[in-house]
């Protein structure tokens, strides 16, 4: 120690700067989220191109037979629901993480990381302000799914927002995760195709495993150990009011590592954020 | 960091304390700095500080590593080797106290463009947990005090270059800082907007005791009574009041110095001071 007196410390945070400090970021994402309406219509149009389109098509080629949690013979178009709102947290996920990017890159990602609340909190609010993003497109997809007589048990509605709010996290964390390895804008579009395509493919989102395993074993350990597969399933199960122990464990469990892996990313002292003279930060 | 401090929280900030002295607790204190980016060295060894209510020039030319010294302040980048403070709180094992008491503009634009300007200043009170209430507060104050409190609610997009600038040290000032650190913050202005800011940020010295730690290559930016730290290739060559910077020099005025100085680097190789 250089000083000879340190001045005392108001060591710590209060909760209410905690909450402040969560409300604030969640306000600013919202407000932004509102100012990008096109971005709201592309993430409702997607998943609804795969409904009313491609599930229509392949109604006649696919047969599914029953299975958890469903009761009776089902439509495809109900089948790959889950799926499709699995996907449009899938695609928040790494736009949220595409925004930390642009965000670097103007430099408002700065104003963020000099808020002397401890950096691994910020990021957390941040992936709760886009978890509650991506909720409300989920919803309002549901509802227009519910039109196109998609109509799961009312009390669905209610049960999936957990497992929703579980699966936004785990996402918006590998998004995080993603985004603190990648230098500039233009390197993400690759990683949209590394990340989103192969992540939403090989799963369970449009065909059940059984029927994977018939074509393909190795592709269906692929499916099996792919995390999104058991977002797609605890979604689906929570939907119908009920509870995918193995999908719970292995999504909360993939939240944890992506979202530690993303605050160590971050943190300075460490400096995976490699950001030289050239980069966006210098 | 725990959450359990909330009388602790309601304390005035530290720098209030009558026990203390503000001579021995520099504002900013940065000691043995040394940062590389793989091969390239862009900080050897740098030391200075920054006493409090005190206007201190960071004169470099591009380069100079002035923003690498500015990311490692601001615990964007971590430290490689040596330590920085500020009011006494180490950086590294106080990042919350110490950030607490700092304020800072960055030579790149970091407002949100299609945010308002009041917008703009309650996100950035959030972040150092004001109550949105007080927010509202100190948002009025420190927009009457830059002259935009008509521009309130309108987008920083249409704000001048000169006008966002305000409103960024305006920002960097809602939390009441003790320490306040500007890079190149009249990059890009006309001549007056820039005699505004520089007028502005003097006045914070010497009306709220603030520090100001004031990067820049415009050498006209410097006055005989500020202190001046001159940064040359990642090294620092020259460290105290400008008038005894340029008599050590043997020169008339800041320019010929630091010509004289950095000359003498190139010649030696190593710290002309």
């Amino acid at each position: 120690m250089t000083s000879t007196t340190v001045t005392p410390a108001r060591s710590g945070f209060s909760l209410s700067e905690y909450i402040t400090c969560l409300n604030g970021i969640v306000w600013r994402e919202a407000l932004r989220f509102l100012h990008q309406r096109e971005r709201f219509v592309s993430a409702l149009v997607r998943p609804l191109v795969w409904l009313f389109i491609f599930a229509a098509g392949f109604r006649q080629v696919l047969g599914i037979s029953i299975i958890p949690p469903y009761e009776t013979y089902i439509l495809y178009e109900v089948y790959i629901a889950p799926g499709l709102m699995a996907m449009i947290q899938l695609f928040n996920g790494m736009q949220s993480s595409l925004s930390m990017v642009y965000d670097r890159e103007m430099g408002n990602m700065r104003t963020l990381l000099v808020s002397p609340l401890p950096r691994g909190y910020l990021l957390f609010c941040k992936l709760l302000a886009g978890t509650a993003v991506s909720l409300l497109q989920v919803y309002a997809f549901l509802l227009i799914a519910w039109f196109w007589d998609i109509a799961p048990p009312t009390i669905g509605y209610l049960t999936v927002l957990p497992a929703l709010i579980l699966s936004g996290l785990m996402l918006g964390a590998l998004g995080m995760l993603i985004s603190s390895g990648i230098k500039q804008l233009e390197n993400f579009a690759g990683v949209m195709n590394f990340v989103i395509f192969p992540m939403f493919f090989a799963s369970s989102a449009l065909y059940p495993l059984w029927r994977v395993r018939e074509g393909s074993p190795l592709l269906y350990y692929v499916c099996l150990f792919n995390p999104f597969t058991h977002a797609v399933e605890l979604i689906r199960f929570a939907l119908y009011g009920q509870m995918n122990w193995v999908s719970f464990a292995v999504v909360g469990g993939c939240t944890a590592i992506f979202m530690i892996g993303a605050i160590y990313a971050y943190d300075p002292s460490r400096g995976l954020v490699r950001r030289g003279p050239g980069g966006g930060e210098a | 960091m725990t959450a359990t401090d909330a009388h602790i929280a309601s304390q005035p900030a530290p720098d209030a304390d009558p026990r203390q002295s503000a001579a021995v607790r520099p504002a900013l204190s940065v000691g043995k700095i040394s940062h590389s980016y793989g091969p390239r060295r862009a900080l050897d060894d740098v030391s200075f500080t920054v006493a409090p209510a005190s206007f201190t020039a960071l004169l470099g030319l591009n380069g100079a590593g002035k923003s690498t010294l500015f990311s490692l302040v601001t615990r964007l980048f971590g430290i490689q080797s040596g330590r920085i403070s500020i009011f006494g709180h180490d950086i590294s094992r106080a990042p919350g106290e110490a950030l607490r008491l700092l304020g800072v503009v960055f030579q790149p634009r970091t407002l949100d463009l299609d945010l308002s300007l009041t917008q703009n200043l309650l996100y950035h009170a959030a972040l150092h947990g004001i109550s949105r209430r007080e927010a509202r507060l100190r948002s009025g104050e420190v927009l009457a005090r830059i002259g935009l409190t008509d521009r309130a609610g309108s987008k920083v997009r249409d704000l001048s270059g000169g006008q966002m600038r305000r409103v960024e040290i305006a920002r960097a000032l809602l939390h009441r800082p003790r320490l306040l650190l500007l890079d190149e913050a009249t990059v890009g202005l006309d001549v007056k907007a820039r005699a505004d800011i520089l007028d502005h940020v003097r006045q914070l010295v010497t009306e709220q005791g603030i520090g100001v730690l004031w990067a820049t290559h415009l050498f006209d930016e410097i006055m005989p009574n500020d202190d001046l730290v001159v940064l040359h290739q990642g090294k620092v060559l020259a460290h105290g009041q400008v008038s005894r910077v340029v008599a050590d020099a043997g020169a008339q005025d800041v320019n010929t110095a630091f010509m004289r100085l950095t000359g003498a680097a190139a010649v030696s190789g190593r710290p002309a001071s």
